[in-house]
């Protein structure tokens, strides 16, 4: 495996600009001051942390996600690529969806396998020839974003459904704020607290075309025993919206209103944190009982937003991924600005050949898995668990994609040793309204906290860091 | 506001009030019974102390005897006991949660720490000392909650409703007491007199925290009627319940007039405010105080499903 990029000392060692201050300070500050910082901020995240990480009633306190006390930086120069980079493939997965739903001219010029859309399961029928407020389908998207080298950045993944995660940028943040003023004081760190701003216009600007010019927004949650159920809080808050559970809801004359104290109130926008099995048992599954009964005849009537609409998985399936620069051309007619990694479709055989020759260097991913699973990271495996995938590549190629193990870049991270480097990715959301696409400038970091790993995913011990983006 | 939220805020303050109306019949019934026979009768304190707290159906599933050991496991820590303290607390928090947005960072900090610390508990306290400490914790905590809800809450339908919620169970509570201990409030007992009584009385209104009180309103010693005369019809005493229903008519009204209309819930609550601003004791002993007290609770039950039907569903 290559030597991984540092975004901190670079590859020959040298400081990288935007980390001239930081890597200043971190050979200033004691260890021991670090360290107490560390502690502190531990606690702090435990305190205000005890209010959002406390999920089930056992052993509530262990859920708090690590954070990492050290902020990983992005110059103004890379913000601004990543940030058009960003802009143009949330174009393109709108024109996408709405293509996939309307005309299909992507499917009948060939360039996405029918297939691959129609027996996809996320797939929903109910939504052909169905108009969207405004024609926008993902309007939160959560992109997972790589980086290699000092010019590359990779989109690993789309999150076009519920993406989540914002919480912990815009509380990284305040928590940074509060015990590193002397840090902040030696850069100008672009702010991330208009977010939840942000997302209200971007809500507000989607309402159906006849509704008030006072549009009603809730934010809808699957209920307390979600994992992300403090997020959903936690941004209702912040917008000063009802969080609903859809049992306040309900479907009158297909129109949406909630249950208030002074009688129902018509609802116009709904940002909901529920996947789209789960919206109407009498769309969906019948033994839903986080629902609301005929919200998707209201939304088919175009009496209701739904924010992400219904339907919008077909774009971030992982075989669908490895499509992405095309569709991006299809649509757009431009070059994509930001990469994809590198991806073999088991599904066409001179890319199965390749795989199944070089399977000891590559990572096999199921096209429906996530979190890990149904997935061979080629480095890592013994024999046996390689010509097990071998056999599963040959029987099922179509569920299949590999991909080269990345080295992804890393940054300075505070580890029992001291500082460090571990691996990072970024999950900055793209905001998509009726006027324009906002970003905050940012998004989230993940970092692998073990010495080496690549995974950055909370479940399996990754933390989190706040993410600067320095002016110029 | 979500009818639901409303809903959540109105149990939410009904379960932290009752938790501390439980902490303190243990607490006087505690006291009750360290005194030697001679001053407080042969009578069973702890099951009296089960049938002020309202549950004495339950407890008796279970256990065929009250003593201190179950009585004081089953008001302030069995989970089998849905009005437990610990259950009052897990429920508070349950709904807390649930309306996160509707409340106040000091409020939920109240109400989590509470929670936190609950645990710490355990199974319950192994000594009379730790089990004292523990209930004044359990003061602490919901005086600690309210006090945060008084001073950090916008004044809307939000606080509005939580005040609903503590009214009710607080004219509830207060109501149970005299349920129970009618007949030594009696003033037939007024001749047969004596320490058996007194103890009883000053127990009465320990469990409502009105002894200091009862001094400085009637600058008398604890007479039975006067304890009556505090307990239901002094505005000036907050756990009566003419000051419940004057607090209750307050809230209601505020929402009613915020939503524009008013409704059954203000009516009734009005008409019982009414009756007992006419009412005189001599009256109340007349007709009966067993009988008055029964009607009070059924007629605040009758409320308390109305503001649910009438908001809260």
């Amino acid at each position: 495996m290559p030597v991984a990029f540092d975004e901190m000392n670079g590859v020959n060692g040298q400081i990288r600009p935007a980390y001239a201050q930081l890597s200043a300070w971190l050979s200033e500050i004691r260890p021991d001051v670090l360290d107490f910082r560390r502690r502190e901020a531990e606690v702090l995240f435990r305190r205000i942390g005890i209010t959002f990480a406390v999920y089930g009633e056992a052993d509530a306190t262990e859920r708090l996600i690590p954070f990492d006390v050290i902020p990983r930086i992005l110059s103004g120069e890379e913000w601004r690529k990543l940030k058009r980079g960003l802009e143009q493939r949330v174009k393109a997965i709108n024109a996408y969806i709405k293509d996939i739903y309307g005309r299909r001219e992507i499917l009948r010029a060939g360039v996405v396998p029918e297939d691959l859309v129609f027996q996809n399961p996320v797939f929903r029928p109910e939504m052909n020839g169905q108009k969207v407020p405004h024609d926008i389908y993902v309007h939160i998207a959560g992109i997972d974003i790589v980086r290699v080298d000092a010019d590359t950045f990779y989109v690993l993944e789309d999150n076009a459904r519920t993406p989540s995660g914002v919480s912990y940028m815009l509380e990284n943040r305040e928590i940074m704020l509060r015990l590193f003023p002397e840090l902040f004081s030696r850069h100008r760190v672009a702010p991330v607290d208009n977010y939840p701003d942000e997302l209200l216009e971007t809500l507000r600007s989607v309402a159906p075309t006849g509704a008030a010019a006072e549009p009603t927004v809730v934010l809808m949650t699957p209920g307390i025993y979600n994992s992300a159920y403090y997020e959903h809080s936690f941004l209702a808050d912040k917008l000063g919206v009802e969080l609903v559970e859809g049992r306040d809801l309900f479907v009158k004359g297909e129109v949406v209103y909630m249950r208030t104290t002074q009688g129902p109130k018509r609802v116009d926008v709904i940002y909901r944190r529920i996947d789209d099995d789960f919206l109407d048992p009498l769309a969906f599954r019948p033994d839903s009982a986080l629902g609301v009964p005929g919200l998707m005849a209201a939304y088919q009537a175009g009496n209701v937003t739904l924010a992400n609409a219904v339907g919008t998985g077909v774009a971030d399936d992982k075989a669908v991924y490895s499509y992405m620069p095309d569709i991006v051309q299809f649509f757009l007619s431009e070059e994509p600005i930001l990469k994809n990694v590198p991806t073999w479709r088991c599904r066409e055989d001179e890319h199965l050949s390749y795989v199944l020759d070089n399977i000891e260097q590559l990572v096999v991913k199921e096209v429906h898995g996530s979190g890990g699973y149904g997935m061979l990271i080629g480095p890592a495996a013994d024999k046996a668990s390689i010509d097990a995938f071998r056999a599963k590549l040959k029987t099922h190629p179509k569920n299949f994609i590999a991909q080269p193990t990345l080295a992804l870049s890393t940054c300075p991270t505070c580890v029992d040793s001291g500082v460090a480097p571990r691996h990072v990715d970024l999950r900055p959301f793209v905001l998509t309204g009726r006027d324009k696409i906002r970003i905050v400038p940012g998004g989230l970091t993940r970092v692998a906290m073990k010495a080496g790993s690549l995974v950055v995913n909370s479940s399996q011990g990754g933390g989190t860091k706040d993410t600067w983006v320095l002016d110029g | 506001m979500l009818s639901r939220t409303a809903d959540n805020l109105y149990w939410l303050s009904r379960y932290v009030e009752r938790a501390e109306y439980l902490a303190r019949i243990l607490e006087a019934t505690q006291r009750l019974t360290s005194l030697p026979i001679g001053y407080v009768g042969e009578s069973n304190e702890w099951e009296s102390a089960v049938a002020t707290a309202g549950c004495a159906h339950a407890f008796f599933e279970i256990y065929s005897e009250a003593n201190e050991e179950n009585v004081t496991d089953f008001l302030a820590f069995s989970t089998a006991n849905p009005s437990s303290i610990r259950s009052c607390f897990e429920v508070a928090r349950t709904n807390a949660r649930a309306v996160r947005t509707a409340l106040t960072m000091e409020m939920w900090d109240a109400i989590n720490g509470t929670w936190l610390e609950l645990k710490r508990y355990g199974n319950g306290p192994t000594s009379r000392e730790e089990l004292s400490r523990f209930l004044r914790w359990v003061q602490e905590c919901s005086l600690r909650f309210d006090g945060s809800a008084y001073r950090t809450m916008l004044r809307n339908d939000a606080y509005w409703f939580s005040r609903l919620g503590l009214y009710q169970e607080r004219a509830d509570n207060t109501a149970r007491i005299l349920d129970v201990k009618y007949h030594m409030l009696l003033p037939v007992h007024e001749h047969v007199g004596g320490p058996l009584d007194y103890f009883q009385w000053a127990a009465i209104l320990r469990s409502v925290s009105a002894l200091t009180a009862y001094h400085w309103v009637y600058r008398d010693n604890v007479k039975p009627w006067l304890v009556a005369d505090l307990l239901i019809l002094r505005d000036e005493m907050p756990r009566s319940l003419s000051s419940c229903y004057e607090n209750l008519v307050r809230y209601l009204d505020a929402i009613a007039i915020s939503h524009g209309r008013q409704g059954p819930a203000q009516r009734l609550a009005r008409g019982v405010r009414t009756r007992l601003q006419n009412a005189k004791m001599e009256d109340i002993f007349q007709s009966g105080l067993h009988e008055f007290i029964q009607e009070f609770i059924a007629d605040n039950n009758r409320i308390g499903a109305t503001i649910t039907q009438q908001y809260l569903a």
